[in-house]
């Protein structure tokens, strides 16, 4: 007992490096895996709070951006609502995209954002108190942004699309054919789409969509247009390089979508698995 | 000993007030950004508490991994850095660390600068280790921890000799 004690004694800054070493280890280690540790992120009171100061300054340097992709959204809008043959019904009468009848959106704003690192996370003012839940979609006008990671009470954190853990359904537009968006941890411009079956016509500059196969995001939303198509020799299938429509290191307001038939697909592809 | 506890604790949060509001947003070429928070763990006195020592370091990366949303990878680093840095003191001074009469912050001597530049690269392998565990990026990550160890070492440099406490 003496010599476990001594023991314990003499090498107490050892034994203490290795359990602080080994708790961090293992909050990485959670990390990785597909739901974050819940304690530290940038969700929190404290953090959130300390980005929400610094984004009310530096949300002054690039108000002339931002302003000016309102007001292309704007004039889109505008577009729709002027381009109606009868303005009785003008408010109603907007040309439903398919998939966004049971839809919600909400208005949230970045307030920290980075790009350079191979797992990036942007944090949102707006959380739970919002109606903002973990898994659903972030947009903006020009496109995709990524996927809501956590919620606390007033923020949440969002898996960028710039992050290699990230995998988003996505399609050709002009021929509807289905491949994964993923990012390879190289360019902030640029995404990549794989698995596209070699059948599908690609040519450089088409666009590339959100698929209809995820209950995340509505089919349509934007994300980039085809920079350059390889072909994978192992496969038989075409990796896409993708430019983004977004600029992903300037982000301001955003708005995150909620699929309101998400819990009903669920429940019944759950129960078609069961059977 | 009083006046060091509050120097030190003041040190902590100034740092990484100074990271979080400034050098995380520096994104130099897109991907470096220094991190002279690690300058409380190196100018942390030379006889105190290791213990101590080791508790603050770990709460240091806990801090910077709540705000940058990278688990635990900056205390792995942070507490790594604290536990082996007694062995870099015996490797850059020598014999002179035993009488612990060891002052950082004075002339810049090879002495001084092979300590902060190997406390500097620890910190930044481990980091970048952690933060990207894929073999297939390990010319980025070597790469990374090339060119953010230098900037991070110039802004130690300067930091440190920018605020040196004046002599009597």
């Amino acid at each position: 007992m003496q010599q476990i004690f001594n023991f314990i004694l003499k090498n107490s800054n050892r034994l203490l490096f290795l359990l602080l070493l080994g708790i961090s280890l293992s909050l990485t280690i959670q990390s990785h895996s597909y739901h974050r540790s819940r304690y530290i992120s940038s969700a929190n009171v404290f953090t959130g709070f300390v980005y929400e100061k610094i984004n009310n300054v530096k949300e002054y340097l690039n108000l002339r951006e931002q302003n000016n992709q309102l007001a292309n959204e704007n004039a889109q809008l505008k577009k729709l609502l002027f381009n109606n043959t009868d303005s009785l019904t003008a408010g109603s009468a907007l040309p439903k995209p398919s998939g966004i009848e049971n839809v919600k959106v909400y208005n949230a704003k970045v307030i920290n954002n980075t790009f350079n690192s191979k797992e990036n996370y942007l944090t949102l003012l707006g959380g739970q108190q919002d109606g903002i839940k973990p898994d659903m979609g972030v947009v903006n006008s020009l496109g995709v942004v990524g996927i809501i990671e956590k919620t606390s009470s007033s923020y949440s954190t969002v898996q960028s699309i710039l992050n290699v853990k990230s995998q988003i359904n996505a399609k050709i537009k002009k021929s509807n054919h289905f491949g994964s968006l993923i990012w390879n941890g190289k360019n902030v411009g640029f995404a990549q789409l794989i698995d596209v079956p070699r059948l599908a016509s690609v040519r450089k500059g088409d666009t590339i969509v959100t698929g209809g196969r995820s209950e995340i995001f509505p089919e349509n939303i934007p994300i980039g247009t085809i920079d350059k198509v390889y072909i994978d020799k192992a496969t038989n299938y075409y990796t896409l390089n993708v430019r983004l429509f977004n600029d992903m290191t300037n982000l301001g307001h955003v708005y995150v979508i909620e699929n309101l038939k998400k819990q009903e697909i669920q429940k019944l592809e759950e129960e078609t698995k069961n059977e | 000993m009083n006046s060091t506890f509050i120097t030190n604790s003041l040190r902590f949060v100034v740092l990484l007030a100074i990271q979080v509001v400034i050098f995380n947003n520096i994104d130099f070429l897109g991907f470096i950004n220094p991190y002279p928070y690690i300058l409380f763990i190196i100018l942390y006195p030379v006889n105190g508490s290791k213990a101590g020592l080791l508790v603050a370091s770990f709460f240091l990366g806990l801090v910077m991994d709540m705000f940058s949303n990278s688990g635990g990878v900056h205390a792995a680093a942070c507490v790594t850095l604290a536990y082996f840095r007694p062995t870099f003191f015996k490797f850059s001074f020598g014999v002179s660390y035993e009488y612990q009469t060891v002052k950082i912050t004075d002339k810049l001597t090879p002495e001084r600068f092979s300590f902060i530049l190997i406390a500097v690269v620890t910190h930044h392998l481990v980091l970048y280790l952690l933060e990207i565990f894929r073999f297939n990026f390990i010319w980025d990550i070597l790469l990374r921890t090339l060119l953010s160890t230098i900037f991070t070492l110039l802004l130690c440099i300067i930091i440190i000799y920018l605020i040196k406490p004046s002599k009597r």
